[in-house]
This record gives C-alpha cells, structure tokens and sequence, in this order.
C-alpha cells in the first residue's frame, strides 16, 4: 500500500481511473467531464465587458466545473504533502532528445530550467508559460473544450467533432515540440 | 457515489436544487483528479514530451484505456436509459459541427500550448497545487487568450 501510493500508478490504474470520471459526474449531477469549460466561467465572473460569449448564469452553469478545477488545485497539493512526485522516470530517448535541447535538470514534474518565475523574463520562459499558457486557453475556447472534454468524453461518445479537435490537439503538439521547441533552446 | 444522495432530493423536484445540494461532491471529485493528475504523472511536461516524441506506450495507455472505460460507461449509460442520483434523465448534448473549423484550428491551436507548457487545462491547475507556482502565470494567460476568443468570437469561423 505505501507502495502503491508513493509510485507511479502504473497505466492501467491510471486510465481507468481518469475514465471513470465520465459516468461519476454524468451519474451524480448530468455533467459532461471537462476542464477548460471552468476558463469561460473565470471570464465570465471577473470581466464579462460586453462580450456576448460570457453573458450566461455562470452559478447556474459552471459553479460544478469551477469547485472541481479548484479540487484538482488542491488534490495536486495533499499528493504533494505526502505522496509527491519527485523524478518523473522517462525513457532513456526522451531524455537523450531533452539533453541536446539543453536540458540538465531532469529532478520535479517540468524543468526548472525553464518553469520558475525568473524564467518568464527570458525567452523561453515566456513563450513556455505565457504563450503557452495563452495558446491552451484561445485554442481550447475555441474547439469548445480540451483532453478531457473532447478526447476523453466527446470520443467516448463517438462525437465526430471531437475526433477532429483530438487531432488538432497532435498536430499543434507535434509542431511545437519538432518545429518551435528546437527554436528556443 | 451514489452514497452521497440525499433523501429530500424528490421532495424539491428533480433536479432543481441539484446544483447546490451537490457542490461539495464536485470539490471531492476534483481533489480526486488532482491526485489521479498527479500520481499518473500526465501532469509533467517530462510525460508530454516523451509522448510528442513517441518514445513510451504509457500516455498513449493512459489515454486509450481512459476513453475505453469512459465509452464503455456512457454506452451502458445510453442502453439502460439510466438516471441521475435525483431521477433526471442523463444527457449528453451533441457537439454540432458546423464547418468544422473550430475543432480543427481551435484544437491545433490548443495543441501548440500543449506541448509548449507541457499541460492541458487541468494538469495546469494541478501543477499549482504541486508546488509549480509559475503556472499561475501560464493559468492567467490561458484566461486572457479564452478572453480574447470570447471577444473575437463573432468574427471567426465555426
């Protein structure tokens, strides 16, 4: 047991356990799982000037969905405390290709080379995070949703749309990661 | 979770007051995710690039296995006719698809952040709570870019 909550849960725990979310929120409270819904209802409480998109009854709407983004805030936290992730153990490739990056510092969750507050004055500290960070929240407002609204709940649901934003969501992958990350490192 | 009904539920009609009785479940269920975020390891920018890189099975298994229990569910969901905790009908809104420009730009715009912060919304939030504050820089933007789209939104494709 303190095995298991230490390590890594092995995929098949992992998976499962993510696509299980689908049926809990739809059987406790006919929510559709999804994430980056929550974005759309920040906007809409702190500035919804007059832009139409964010005049709706966010209480009525999206209160689920902002308590359950700030549980992932503070699940993330608790596992820290006690069961935290220290080294993240990828392949000996991937670690190969991240070092002709530039990559020295493979300790933590991402690199702190790159994802600390004095990096966002350099180059790509403020593309990584602030671009970044930009990019998810246009791009999934835009496609209307994000891994978990789309890859996992709409493609369970055989939606056809969400197959196309899926992928959407590699081909940007793939261009970041072959095209723009050798640019900045 | 189905422990967690409440018994004056069909007094008040179905689903009327669903919103507030259920509030603190959905705070539950997402520290849940958060720990499930985190001890999967799909938050890390490590995983995503190892992914982006098709060097380990394990994001693809993840992801794989997740859809697969989730359409197994919500195709028993749909053959029972099953109903939420309070007696509602379960739905599942279609996602119209118009031109198709939305999930096809909108999702490869979303997929250059992804790689680049090496997060998807709700690793994001989770990456907060492990310690990774900086992301709440990445989590501001994230929020002036669903800004702007909202702004833009009657101007652009669907």
């Amino acid at each position: 047991m303190i095995a298991f909550a230490s390590a890594p849960w092995p995929w098949y725990v992992a998976g499962p356990a993510i696509g299980l979310f689908v049926p809990v929120l739809l059987i406790f409270g006919n929510k559709l799982f999804g994430v980056s819904g929550s974005l759309r209802d920040i906007c809409a409480i702190v500035l919804p000037a007059r832009v139409e998109f964010f005049h709706y009854n966010w209480k009525r709407k999206g209160l689920w969905n902002l308590l359950f983004v700030a549980g992932i805030l503070i699940g993330g936290f608790l596992v820290a405390q006690w069961a935290g992730v220290k080294n993240v153990a990828i392949s000996d490739q991937t670690r190969l290709a991240l070092t002709k990056l530039g990559i020295h510092d493979f300790s933590g969750l991402a690199p702190r080379e790159i994802f600390t507050w004095p990096e966002l004055l350099t180059v790509r500290g403020f593309v990584s995070i602030v671009l970044g960070g930009f990019l998810v929240g246009f791009g999934t407002a835009y496609a209307g949703g994000c891994t978990s609204g789309h890859a996992i709940s709409g493609l369970a649901d055989l939606q056809l749309p969400s197959l196309i934003a899926v992928i959407g969501f590699f081909a940007g992958g793939l261009i970041s990661t072959y095209f723009i990350l050798p640019l900045l490192f | 979770m189905s422990t967690a009904t409440s018994p004056n539920q069909s007094a008040s009609g179905p689903g009327k007051d669903q919103t507030w009785f259920g509030l603190p479940v959905y705070l539950f269920l997402g520290i849940l995710f958060g720990a499930v975020l985190t001890k999967s390891e799909v938050l890390s920018w490590f995983r995503i690039q190892e992914m982006f890189r098709f060097q380990s099975p394990r994001m693809y298994e993840i992801i794989a296995s997740a859809i697969v229990v989730a359409a197994a569910s919500v195709a028993l969901i749909k053959k029972f006719q099953l109903k939420t905790i309070s007696g509602e009908p379960i739905t599942i809104p279609p996602k119209s698809l118009g031109l198709g420009v939305r999930y096809a730009v909108g999702g490869t715009i979303f997929g250059l952040g992804w790689a680049l912060t090496g997060a998807c919304p709700g690793p994001l939030f989770a990456l907060v709570g492990n310690g990774v504050t900086v992301m709440i820089a990445a989590l501001a933007s994230a929020l002036a870019g669903a800004w702007l789209y909202g702004w833009l939104r009657p101007k652009l494709p669907h």
